[in-house]
């Protein structure tokens, strides 16, 4: 089996939101969706102060509460787990938007473009996309790429071509992608190497996004 | 932190209120008006209204839905939606309730369908309740609503406002006015129980500050008016024989209105997400993990 996760090195992000531009500029989303967002997270009190930069975005979960309440089956869970959403299905009801614990869903009624229509930007003109109109939208780890893959037979992760547009830009090397079932991946030896966490596990779906925050220490 | 606190959703506004406002109290009234039909409450238009307000619920949502046109999509994961069951029970109670109130009616009277169709149209108003408040249990994106004790809230709440619509039209139509009155006082208790049951879950639980502080400065006119007040008139409907059906009346229309402004406050208020939240920061030069947070929360968890 296959099951695609993101593996984002918590001590390696800048917080430069290249990422996020990337994501925009592959997926052509209107101004205030963002796919991809890094947040800027404070924490402690004086003088014990950190500043982490945490990417967030869809989590492809394998037990994912959108695809359970979707009424249209227009959310699904493809067997690379990938959540995709059929926007010919989806009637736009927004129960996945409240079932959704990570805020990863959009609904936007109307084209709108970052310039308006006189300053439309050639990405946009040339990614803009009816169908996702007054529907659910999400980040969907740029599925055309990775289902490029087969015939190019490159390997989503490693080949920047069938790599989500995210991982490509990340000037850090913080945000990695990859099969986590195997075992060669480079996803899988980040695991292995390094201790990690995922947000808001104890809700149950099973997010398929790690945050490394240490590496894994030998025993004593 | 704006960005990272728990933010009040955006997805489900009045209109979605308005399909646990309107089905809740539509559903509860066609099981209540079957309960009263047997000590000789006319049916027909207790069923009617009944009926006319879920469809009400159902055109408010409908309202809300992006591609309207594909409503019937709506009809397709019956496997784990409790929107689409919903869609499917509503599909039933409507024409059934129909059926019944036109069976019961005066000018129709076909007894025997009625007897049965009344039965089954209340059995069915108890499902469309009860996958109302699935429907708000399985939104794990918002901590208020996907709290276990919300649900008997959303259940009781329905059956109170479908005693008050019953009570009131009593006081319309006439009919025996004792038994309805002391079962809106059981559900009046009832109802303030789970609430007080689902904030002190929920406190316990842990949950956003705001949505909490919402709920809180809703519950005192939800208590005062809603409960308090609405029980003493019952009581006073109880002992007041020659106003009794009045004051019953008055104390429906107060189980209604803040029935109807609980679920608002709920659904439309009350709705912040679960933000972000970090349980340890990253390893960096000390060699030691920081705290982790989750802040707007009333517990951090970590």
């Amino acid at each position: 089996m296959t099951r695609f996760v993101m593996v984002a090195d918590l001590r390696r992000c800048v917080g430069c939101q290249t990422c996020t531009a990337a994501c925009k500029h592959a997926n052509a989303t209107p101004p205030g969706v963002q796919w991809r967002q890094v947040l800027d997270m404070e924490t402690g009190s004086y003088p014990q102060v950190q500043r982490t930069f945490v990417p967030v975005g869809c989590m492809h979960c394998a037990n994912p509460p959108c695809e359970d309440v979707c009424p249209s089956t227009a959310t699904k869970i493809r067997l690379d787990g990938i959540v995709e959403i059929d926007y010919d299905l989806c009637i736009g009801c927004g129960y996945c938007a409240v079932a959704c614990p990570y805020q990863a869903r959009h609904i936007v009624y109307k084209r709108d473009l970052a310039y308006g229509e006189k300053g439309a930007m050639r990405h946009e003109e040339a990614r803009f996309d009816e169908s996702r109109m007054s529907v659910a939208m999400k980040c969907n780890f740029c599925q055309d790429r990775i289902d490029s893959a087969k015939e190019t037979r490159q390997t989503p992760g490693v080949d920047p071509e069938v790599t989500p547009a995210c991982v490509n830009s990340c000037i850090a090397g913080a945000l990695n992608f990859g099969d986590r079932d195997d075992s060669g991946s480079n996803v899988s030896a980040l695991l292995a190497e390094n201790q990690t966490f995922r947000m808001h596990e104890e809700l149950g779906a099973d997010p398929g996004f790690y945050y490394i925050w240490d590496k894994n220490h030998e025993p004593d | 932190m704006s960005q990272i606190e728990p933010r009040h959703q955006i997805n489900w506004d009045w209109r979605a209120a308005g399909n646990f406002i309107c089905g809740g109290s539509g559903s509860g009234l066609v099981i209540l008006a079957a309960l009263a039909s047997s000590s000789g409450v006319p049916y027909w238009p207790l069923g009617f209204a009944g009926a006319v307000l879920v469809g009400m619920g159902l055109f408010s949502v409908w309202l809300e839905i992006g591609r309207p046109w594909r409503a019937l999509h709506v009809f397709f994961h019956p496997q784990s939606s409790w929107m689409t069951r919903e869609a499917f029970v509503s599909a039933l109670l409507l024409p059934m309730t129909l059926l019944a109130a036109l069976a019961a009616a005066p000018f129709v009277y076909l007894p025997d369908i009625a007897a049965g169709a009344i039965s089954l149209a209340a059995l069915l108003a108890a499902a469309y309740l009860y996958c109302q408040a699935r429907i708000l249990l399985a939104s794990k994106g918002i901590p208020a609503w996907r709290h276990a004790a919300l649900r008997p809230v959303i259940l009781v709440t329905g059956l109170a406002e479908g005693c008050g619509f019953l009570l009131l039209a009593m006081a319309l139509f006439g009919g025996a006015a004792v038994s309805p009155l002391v079962l809106l006082l059981l559900l009046l208790l009832g109802r303030w129980l789970a609430w007080r049951r689902y904030l002190s879950g929920l406190k316990a639980a842990g949950a956003p500050v705001k949505a909490l502080a919402v709920l809180s400065e809703a519950t005192p006119m939800i208590n005062g008016l809603g409960h308090y007040a609405a029980a003493v008139l019952v009581l006073l409907a109880l002992v007041m024989a020659d106003l009794g059906s009045w004051l019953g009346a008055l104390a429906g229309l107060v189980t209604i209105a803040s029935g109807w402004r609980l679920k608002f406050v709920v659904v439309a208020r009350a709705a912040f997400n679960q933000g972000f939240a970090l349980p340890l920061t990253p390893v960096r030069g000390a060699g030691v993990p920081g705290p982790g947070d989750k802040p707007g929360w009333t517990k951090s968890g970590y």
